[in-house]
């Protein structure tokens, strides 16, 4: 059976960028065998080969549009774009939004996408999270993990 | 608005998309003249070289791994080059091969992403390569495919595909077995064939008509096409070895930009593909060399719209250069040769996809760094761009701002300004006055 995949994005010295790649760490092993969990980095066209093949995908990463800092935004991005430009390109050539519709085009999207967007704040150059940013992090891995149950029961 | 134009007119374009990091540029117009080009540049401020004293010289590979993550190779090579060169380390046979190899993977990456990604949609038309996958899904899938190979080759030599972690001063802290890179044979020589199509392929787009005078500057090494050493050597004679580099290349800090503009007697010059080709044109392997041919471009290559094409013959030679490389490779007994510590000043240049990579490094007793010097090749390139926007300038400013800022941003993308080295933010602003 094809895997379902996990996958946080982001940054890891970069502040908030990071956040993504923590709900990641934060789910290893909690989740079932047939769920294979990545951190990756963000902006890599890695990301297309890491969602190949696979079922099932849940991407985590950060989000900036304006919003307080912690808030958490869920799409379905299985069969349209996400259009909203929520996801900061920082320092990379293409932001996740950009990838999927890559990955669509291509006709690589696996059957089912959602995507996490978690609003941050601070992307200054450093390792911590900012305290609401933090505090976000359970709340989406939860919500990660439900997502998971209802995927099997589907 | 006919005979009402207002003084002044700002326009801001995006450029974030697709130039890797952020920056800024300032067009400035009068009578239709262009009064002046400014390439600003929010860096933050030498994070990296600040950041690097105090540490121990075995962390200094993975902490400039970080400073890019389009070409970490380059800044692990220029590092661990100039640590050696202060200790006197000489790294030579499978290891320095392996050190190829490494960038061959990292060239073969950063290449194909730019022609393939960030650059053709230009030529092609479209506003982004999503845009022309829709309509190309089989080109984007085979530059997607040319870049994977590369993936390959930085997962199994690096430890992994960005931020590569098994370089380290002397060598490797493991190496790669025989069967593990002939396993990367078949991948390899399928991205040749598509490497030669590829270079056909940008050769046939039409190029804006821009030919400049420029001074190139590349390392030209002996024997090879240059990624790890060789002297810093320019079109109008200069040879000297990189521990002369500051003495010829000075960065200064200019008003509208915080990060420092490089240049050579007190003009701009060019590094990067282009460069490199023209300078060592003789080196590359042998289809490259055919495939250039094939082109019918003549050098010196002095448009910078052609700059894809360098990039792409590059891509061909990376791929024969790690094929030559992977067939004569015999594994060294150790994974690195030992380092004895001593206390001194150490210089490397390496090529980097985008060009010239210099690293200056003081270390005392203890192997601890107390200053480091990173010159990378955007910033090398900056005032070059601006001196080929303000030749191409004048001739978009009939079209609308839109417009006009679009066609400024292709001449910006010819450079494949990595800019994240550099910068923080790009935005094409065009004043009137």
């Amino acid at each position: 059976m094809q895997p379902v995949r996990v996958i946080g994005l982001g940054n890891r010295l970069r502040g908030d960028d990071a956040v993504g790649l923590h709900v990641a760490r934060s789910l290893r092993g909690r989740v079932g065998r047939q769920v294979e969990v990545i951190e990756g980095v963000a902006g890599s066209l890695d990301l297309l080969e890491w969602i190949e093949g696979a079922r099932q995908v849940i991407l985590i990463d950060a989000a900036r549009s304006g919003q307080p800092a912690g808030t958490i935004h869920r799409f379905d991005a299985s069969t349209a774009g996400i259009g909203a430009c929520l996801f900061p390109s920082s320092t990379h050539a293409l932001n996740v939004v950009d990838i999927l519709e890559l990955g669509r085009a291509l006709g690589r999207l696996p059957p089912q996408v959602i995507v996490y967007g978690i609003e941050a704040v601070d992307l200054r150059d450093g390792e911590a999270l900012s305290p609401a940013v933090a505090g976000a992090v359970e709340q989406v891995a939860a919500q990660v993990l439900r997502d998971l149950e209802d995927m099997t029961h589907a | 608005m006919p005979g009402k134009k207002p003084k002044t007119r700002t326009i801001a374009v995006d450029l974030v998309a697709r130039v890797e990091g952020e920056g800024a540029l300032r067009l400035t117009v009068q009578n239709g003249e262009v009064r002046d080009v400014e390439l600003k540049i929010f860096e933050p401020p030498r994070f990296f070289e600040a950041f690097l004293q105090g540490r121990h010289y075995e962390e200094v590979p993975d902490l400039v791994a970080r400073i890019c993550g389009i070409c970490p190779v380059a800044y692990q090579m220029s590092a661990v080059h100039a640590l050696e060169q202060i200790f006197g380390t000489r790294v030579e046979g499978p290891i320095r091969d392996l050190r190829r190899l490494l960038y061959c993977g990292e060239w073969i990456e950063s290449h194909t992403l730019h022609v393939y990604m960030l650059h053709a949609p230009d030529f092609l038309g479209y506003d982004s390569a999503i845009a022309m996958a829709k309509d190309h899904p089989d080109l984007v899938s085979r530059g997607l495919r040319i870049k994977k190979a590369g993936n390959r080759l930085m997962t199994l030599l690096g430890g992994r595909s960005v931020h590569p972690v098994s370089v380290r001063v002397g060598g490797f802290s493991r190496v790669p077995l025989r069967r593990d890179l002939d396993a990367l044979h078949e991948d390899l020589l399928w991205a040749r064939d598509a490497a030669v199509e590829t270079v056909r392929w940008v050769a046939g787009f039409e190029f804006p008509d821009l030919v400049q005078d420029y001074t190139f500057v590349a390392l030209t090494p002996s024997d090879d096409y240059p990624f790890n050493e060789g002297p810093v050597a320019s079109s109008r004679g200069l040879h000297i070895p990189s521990c002369e580099f500051e003495a010829h290349f000075v960065e200064a800090q200019v008003p509208h930009s915080t990060a420092l503009h490089c240049t050579l007697n007190g003009a701009s010059y060019l590094v990067g593909p282009v460069a490199r080709v023209n300078l060592n044109d003789d080196r590359l392997s042998p289809l490259a060399r055919e495939a250039f041919a094939g082109t019918g471009l003549s050098l010196p290559i002095r448009n910078p719209f052609h700059a894809i094409v360098a990039r792409a013959v590059e891509i061909l030679y990376a791929i024969e250069e790690a094929l030559r490389l992977i067939e004569r490779y015999d594994p060294p007994s150790s994974p690195s040769v030992p380092v004895t510590v001593q206390a001194g000043t150490g210089t490397a240049c390496t090529e980097a996809p985008r060009g010239i990579l210099y690293h200056r490094y003081v270390v005392d007793e203890q192997g601890l760094v107390r200053e480091a010097t990173i010159i990378p090749p955007t910033s090398q390139n900056q005032r070059r761009i601006e001196d080929d926007l303000r030749a191409y300038a004048p001739r978009v400013l009939s079209l609308p701002d839109k417009q006009a800022a679009l066609s400024c941003e292709r001449v910006i993308r010819c450079y494949d300004p990595c800019i994240s080295c550099a910068a923080h933010f790009l935005r094409l602003d065009v004043t009137h006055l």
